[in-house]
């Protein structure tokens, strides 16, 4: 791996240093654009532990389901949760923590922690349990509450190509929660459908610079429909 | 009669106007696509990164990667644009959306709407919600006017969780049209043979009843 070449040889590799009781960032909306090979790794290594920032928590066979079987998982940080069994089990157990944020709140929550922004203050969530024990201010006659920004020690990532440099390109809405969660990592790996060479993507296409990409690697990928639904005619 | 879930989202798709930006919750809401008046164009926005979302796709244009705020399947019309959920936040929180519709639990006097959470049962989340009410401007509540066993959701207060504090303006039931304003309800229009006596015994909060009420048409 050498300069700005950020491809890894394998799995392994892409996951190295990953710790227990660490904090990960996922992209992804439900089972759309889910990095599903990091989460099969992250199986595999059976981390312990761990906090995840991701939206949904996958279902009980798939996405982040998979590491709620070998409790891996200690704390959910989402905006909806609970389209699954175990999940349901282990949070009436105590064995599982969940805190729930509003969607657009945890998107900004990413965005501001890749940014180097602390905190920000939103009306989303003034006046509801959401916004209970936290600053608020008045900002031209409205309240908002004040929210803290989120930074992971690690980021996994689902784009649809990637050059070599990290240069990454998302397709339809399986973009969602993958830019800001790239730039949320302390290190951060993206599973891409396709490596290409420098170059083949237009720079003016490009949706995540490679200079938030640490490690690239190409999955492949099942692409599980969640709610298959289709139109008469 | 109560209107059906189908007459509910018709009277809500009056409320459209030409170019407008839209969103849809889940439920009744998504049922007001199949309303939009003939002549007028709104364009579709789907929370987790879509403006201009289509219809559902028949087999052969089934994308994996192309789903609404939902997670049902869809496709995305002409002159669509797909974009990250800081993006489509951004929209929402900034009050680019032109109309809202969403479902509830209970909404209040004040305003006040509860649609996510019933202490007790197990709680999956506000989604986008929360983001919603507090950044849109124009909203509209359909739901039922009362439960089954015709408690009221027309309340003087939320007993359920709010989902955002004074926001809600208008309220599409099963029985009439109300707005909110000055910490009351005002009814503005009723369900055809609906009348006015039953709303008043199924609504708990504060309500003004002009002189006369007109019946809605379908």
């Amino acid at each position: 791996m050498a300069g700005f070449d950020k491809v890894v040889k394998n799995y392994d590799e892409a996951l190295a240093g990953l710790q227990d009781g660490m904090t990960v960032i996922a992209g992804g909306f439900g089972l759309c654009g889910i990095p599903e090979g990091l989460i099969a790794q992250i199986r595999k290594m059976g981390t312990r532990d761990l906090t995840f920032v991701s939206n949904n928590c996958g279902v009980d066979d798939f996405g982040l389901g998979v590491l709620l079987a070998g409790k891996q998982i200690r704390k959910m940080v989402s905006s909806y949760v609970g389209e699954n069994k175990l999940f349901e089990e282990q949070l009436l157990a105590g064995e599982l923590e969940v805190e729930l944020v509003p969607q657009g709140t945890l998107a900004e929550k990413m965005r501001a922690g890749g940014a180097g922004i602390p905190a920000f203050f939103t009306a989303t969530g003034y006046g509801t349990l959401v916004g209970e024990g936290k600053e608020v201010r008045e900002f031209d006659g409205r309240h908002y509450i004040m929210e803290r920004s989120i930074v992971g020690d690690f980021a996994i990532v689902k784009a649809w190509k990637g050059d070599r440099y990290g240069n990454l390109v998302y397709r339809n809405t399986a973009r969602n929660f993958n830019p800001m969660a790239a730039t949320a990592g302390k290190i951060t790996v993206v599973e891409v459908e396709e490596i290409v060479e420098p170059g083949e993507l237009d720079p003016n296409e490009i949706h995540t610079p490679g200079i938030y990409v640490n490690r690239l690697i190409q999955g492949s990928f099942e692409k599980r429909i969640e709610r298959r639904t289709l139109r008469a005619d | 009669m109560a209107l059906t879930r189908e007459q509910m989202a018709q009277r809500v798709a009056r409320e459209l106007q030409d170019g407008y930006y839209v969103n849809l919750g889940i439920g009744i809401p998504t049922l007001v696509a199949n309303y939009i008046p003939k002549g007028m164009t709104v364009m579709l926005q789907s929370e987790n990164g879509l403006l201009g979302m289509g219809p559902f796709p028949t087999e052969a244009e089934l994308d994996a990667d192309l789903i609404n705020a939902g997670k049902q399947t869809v496709t995305a019309i002409t002159g669509a644009s797909y974009f990250s959920s800081a993006d489509s936040f951004a929209m929402i929180r900034g009050g680019h959306v032109d109309f809202t519709v969403l479902g509830a639990f209970e909404v209040d006097i004040e305003g006040n709407i509860a649609s996510y959470m019933i202490p007790g049962k197990m709680v999956k989340g506000m989604g986008g919600a929360m983001d919603l009410v507090a950044g849109a401007a124009n909203i509209i509540v359909t739901m039922t006017h009362a439960s089954k066993h015709g408690e009221s959701k027309l309340l003087t207060r939320c007993s359920l969780p709010l989902t955002g504090a004074g926001c809600i303006k208008k309220v599409v039931t099963d029985l009439a049209y109300v707005e909110i304003r000055e910490g009351k309800f005002w009814l503005k229009e009723r369900a055809p043979g609906v009348s006015v006596d039953e709303i008043v015994r199924l609504t708990e909060g504060k309500m003004v009843i002009p002189d006369v009420v007109p019946e809605m048409e379908f």
